[in-house]
């Protein structure tokens, strides 16, 4: 494009992908330290830790929507295959008394293909991926309560160890689901930014055709994309099942959203092919820093949490698109 | 996609197809013809399966029977879907419905009831508030679509996050009663002994069908759907036709929220109307309505809400499990998707030779 090159240094600056993942991080920065200062020990190092810990799941979730979004694509399954995940875990655990490192395995596996079966639905049948994830939801929900409709009560002993375990850091502590969600933000970084899949993803989610044109194997990259979400899912089910200790059909109700929400305010587009994965860490925690705040405050209920998140997506995604414009 | 303007297609082609064999397949293609032999097969299901079915009695001057019953508990979901139906067409989605349906039955409910520092409105006045409600969020997203250029599962989920905490927020998360009797003639009320709402739904439809087919308007949305660059190219105001189609979906919605509240005699701003926007997509593209926009059919998703409601009451009625539903709908969504391609007629077509 000519104007690229006629384009002022500032708005190249602007439309850097990284100043919108930059603008969250001060936003982050900025409610911890209003926070703060308005109440006294927000700011303590396990309050910080704890937002980590509460959201881990979620940041895994995050990581997952993120390389579907990148490719273009979206997945609203993800929730019902983080319910359907603590679900088969439990059942597993509890009914089948199968042991702990076959259930993780068998369960992380499930998910892999089922996200897999989606993207070789959406990519061979050239379906809109929201109507196939959506169907996918459906499907993940209603197989929960084939398994049970009640919630399954989880007391194997290495799952009980997992969820009490503390692991001592800097004077605080992280659980395990955290340390783990960060290792696999580190993984994800290194997939995306560092591998051919990474650059494919990308490629695929600026333009498909040229993605196609240059002989990039573009179906094989959407299904792989989904597969790793379907994966994160289970995995986020995993965390989720260890951090309740439960197994339930209407856990990660509208977490898929939650989780669209932070990948969004982390500075993803939603049009594919623009923004950083590592925006799943900063997303999440803004979203968990708004119920934080909400929860320190006390006099504001809960119900305002969703109406924050819902004027923060606002202002976000309208930014987004003026720079995209500029 | 493949068919663009299917709609208007059959008249264009009966004119130079007299032979027989066209016509039967010109009857074979309409858009209503799938839908409405699903719709036959579950009824057929259903008059085998389940004793006197079929069988309506008199009560009270109220008619009374199984039809009666899936048709009166799809009202709502046929509002959403006539409105779906109108913003799929211009290629675009709404995913807020339910939380306009929780938002403009919390109105309705508080205003109808009063509140410690209001008195109570007349019951027109406050349906009429509620319907502004649900026709400003409507403007809304609309806005949104058309000024700011989001795209609509974006602009939309905006709505749908913080529509629902308004809701929640409105009523601190609990559960609004109604005492206000006049209220529920809407919701389960009887006219000329059928239920109320199915006038309600005759009558939105009726107004739908009539702008979309007597006026330009359906054209227009068509021509949208097709080729949005192309239609305002071709000096369609794009813009205003799209603030139009929202704020319509909206105010169905809005519609489904009275009748929600009013059939229950209660408001529940966390549970009502939750993922109806799915069950509306899933009706409106039951009923032949392409979700890559331009191809809309009205009476196509008012048979796919009757579809998925008396999918609903089969499984009820025949003792499965109802946690099969969803997997049933999920089957459902898939195969009537993947039917719906181009690429699964490709393939087909390829097979033989």
């Amino acid at each position: 494009m000519n104007t690229a090159v006629k384009q002022p240094a500032r708005n190249l600056f602007m439309n850097a992908p990284w100043f919108t993942s930059a603008i969250t991080v001060l936003l982050l920065a900025a409610m911890l330290g209003v926070g703060g200062a308005v109440y006294p020990g927000l700011l303590s190092e396990q309050v910080l830790f704890n937002l980590l810990i509460d959201n881990a799941h979620l940041v895994v979730l995050a990581i997952g929507m993120g390389f579907v979004i990148l490719s273009g694509g979206i997945d609203l399954s993800v929730g019902a295959v983080l319910a359907l995940s603590t679900m088969a875990a439990a059942w597993l655990l509890q009914t089948a008394h199968w042991p702990p490192s076959v259930v993780i395995v068998c369960v992380l596996a499930g998910g892999a293909a089922f996200g897999a079966l989606m993207g070789t639905i959406i990519h061979l049948f050239r379906l809109q991926p929201f109507i196939v994830t959506l169907a996918g939801m459906f499907l993940a929900r209603g197989l929960c309560y084939l398994i049970s409709t009640d919630s399954i009560a989880i007391d194997q002993p290495f799952f009980t160890a997992l969820s009490q375990a503390q692991i001592h850091l800097l004077g605080g502590f992280l659980s395990p689901g955290a340390i783990i969600a960060l290792v696999v933000l580190l993984l994800a970084v290194w997939l995306a930014h560092f591998t051919a899949f990474g650059r494919a993803v990308y490629a695929v989610g600026g333009n498909e055709a040229s993605a196609a044109m240059m002989g990039l194997d573009v179906g094989r990259t959407r299904v792989l994309a989904y597969a790793l979400s379907g994966f994160c899912s289970a995995l986020a089910g995993l965390l989720f099942s260890v951090y309740t200790l439960s197994g339930y059909a209407l856990h990660g109700q509208g977490m898929e959203l939650d989780a669209i929400a932070a990948v969004v305010i982390g500075g993803m587009l939603l049009t594919g092919g623009y923004g950083y994965i590592a925006g799943a860490l900063s997303g999440v925690l803004v979203l968990g820093a708004i119920q934080t705040l909400i929860a320190f405050d006390g006099t504001l209920s809960s119900w305002w949490t969703r109406i924050v998140i819902g004027a923060l997506l606002l202002v976000f995604c309208v930014v987004q698109r003026l720079l995209s414009k500029a | 996609m493949n068919a663009p303007l299917h709609d208007a297609a059959p008249a264009a082609s009966s004119s130079s197809a007299l032979d027989d064999q066209a016509a039967r397949f010109a009857l074979l293609r309409h858009p209503l013809t799938r839908p409405l032999a699903a719709l036959l097969v579950l009824l057929v299901l259903d008059a085998v399966l389940v004793p006197g079915f079929f069988h309506i009695a008199l009560r009270d001057g109220h008619l009374y029977g199984s039809v009666i019953d899936i048709a009166n508990r799809a009202a709502p979901l046929m509002l959403a879907a006539l409105g779906m139906t109108l913003v799929i067409a211009t290629r675009g989605i709404d995913i807020s419905v339910g939380a306009v349906v929780a938002l403009s039955g919390t109105v309705a409910a508080m205003l109808v009831n009063g509140t410690p520092g209001s008195p109570a409105m007349p019951l027109g006045a406050a349906l009429a508030a509620a319907l502004g409600v649900a026709l400003l969020c409507g403007l809304w997203n609309g806005a949104l679509v058309a000024g700011v250029k989001l795209q609509p599962i974006v602009a939309t989920l905006i709505l749908m996050t913080a529509g629902r905490g308004l809701a929640q927020l409105l009523t601190d998360g609990q559960i609004v009663t109604v005492y206000e009797d006049s209220f529920f003639y809407l919701g389960s009320g009887y006219l000329a002994g059928l239920p109320v709402s199915l006038f309600v739904v005759a009558a939105v439809f009726a107004l739908l069908l009539f702008l979309a087919r007597r006026t330009a308007l359906g054209l227009f949305i068509q021509a949208v759907g097709l080729n949005p660059v192309a239609a305002r190219l071709a000096g369609l105001r794009t813009a205003t036709l799209i603030v139009f189609v929202y704020a319509a979906c909206s105010l169905c919605a809005g519609m489904a929220g009275l009748l929600i509240t009013s059939n229950i005699k209660s408001a529940d701003a966390n549970n009502a109307g939750l993922l109806l926007e799915l069950d509306a997509i899933l009706a409106v593209t039951l009923g032949g309505t392409s979700l890559a926009g331009g191809r809309f059919s009205l009476a196509g998703s008012l048979v796919g809400a009757l579809i998925i409601q008396t999918l609903t009451y089969t499984i009820y009625s025949l003792g499965v499990p109802p946690e099969v539903n969803m997997v049933v709908k999920a089957i459902v969504v898939f195969v009537v998707c993947i039917s719906q391609s181009g690429e699964l007629r490709a393939l087909l077509k390829r097979r033989p030779a």
